[in-house]
């Protein structure tokens, strides 16, 4: 068969619609026999951050930064009509009433169908998260810099920044 | 048409029945024939489509009332 075509996506955004778009594309082109890559920076981090447990992080100002900005899958909100989180509590019932899968669902469905996870290594010290795979979910394959998201943008048919 | 397995995708809409379509086609020989029954209108151009990037045969839609028939020929492994 012929070489696969490659998907690169930029995920810059830590909102929930920008997330569950990010993943259905990625879910979407891995199905469609590309091979994906998803490159997570700035609030992006917040959804592949691990969902439990204390960020651990060093000086007191990383420290606060993660108090204030937790992060992980299950608290990303909307980015219009939060409304303290009754907006992102309806639109979590309305997509299970669609039977949509959830962030956590796609993260899941991501990993299975070989797509890969990349966070972003510089960004971790700007958001107060130590650059290492315990920060993260187990999905996260590896740590890379901008050097390794561009040489894979350069292969790929299609780059995407969310 | 007959098909050798079938897979129901009522109720899930885009992008879930394509994923799911991917699972599926690798619990079939090739030759097989795999009926997706869906009512997600968006299916009838989502799928020839998704065959033609992974080179399966689509070989075609039957319609009955709400219910979609897409008809898929196992082409590769």
């Amino acid at each position: 068969m012929a070489k696969k075509e490659k998907l690169t996506i930029a995920v810059l955004s830590g909102d929930l619609e920008r997330a569950l778009a990010a993943f259905m594309l990625a879910v979407t082109g891995a199905s469609m026999d590309m091979e994906v890559s998803m490159f997570f920076t700035f609030w992006g981090l917040n959804i592949v951050k691990k969902n439990e447990g204390t960020m651990k992080s060093k000086g007191l100002m990383k420290k606060m930064l993660n108090m204030m900005n937790r992060g992980g899958s299950k608290r990303l909100k909307l980015s219009r009509f939060n409304m303290l989180g009754l907006g992102t509590w309806m639109m979590k019932d309305l997509m299970k009433q669609a039977n949509m899968p959830s962030i956590d669902e796609y993260i899941a469905m991501a990993k299975d169908m070989g797509v890969e996870l990349i966070a972003c290594t510089t960004t971790c010290g700007v958001m107060g998260i130590s650059p290492e795979k315990d920060s993260f979910r187990s999905e996260v394959g590896s740590l890379a810099g901008a050097a390794y998201f561009l040489s894979e943008a350069r292969k790929s048919g299609v780059t995407l920044f969310i | 048409m007959k098909a050798d397995q079938t897979l129901d995708c009522m109720g899930i809409y885009c992008p879930t029945p394509i994923i799911k379509t991917t699972t599926k086609i690798k619990d079939l020989k090739t030759g097989e024939i795999l009926e997706v029954v869906s009512d997600d209108k968006r299916i009838r151009l989502d799928m020839p489509d998704w065959c033609r990037t992974t080179g399966h045969e689509f070989l075609g839609i039957e319609e009955q009332g709400e219910e979609i028939k897409v008809y898929i020929r196992k082409s590769h492994n």
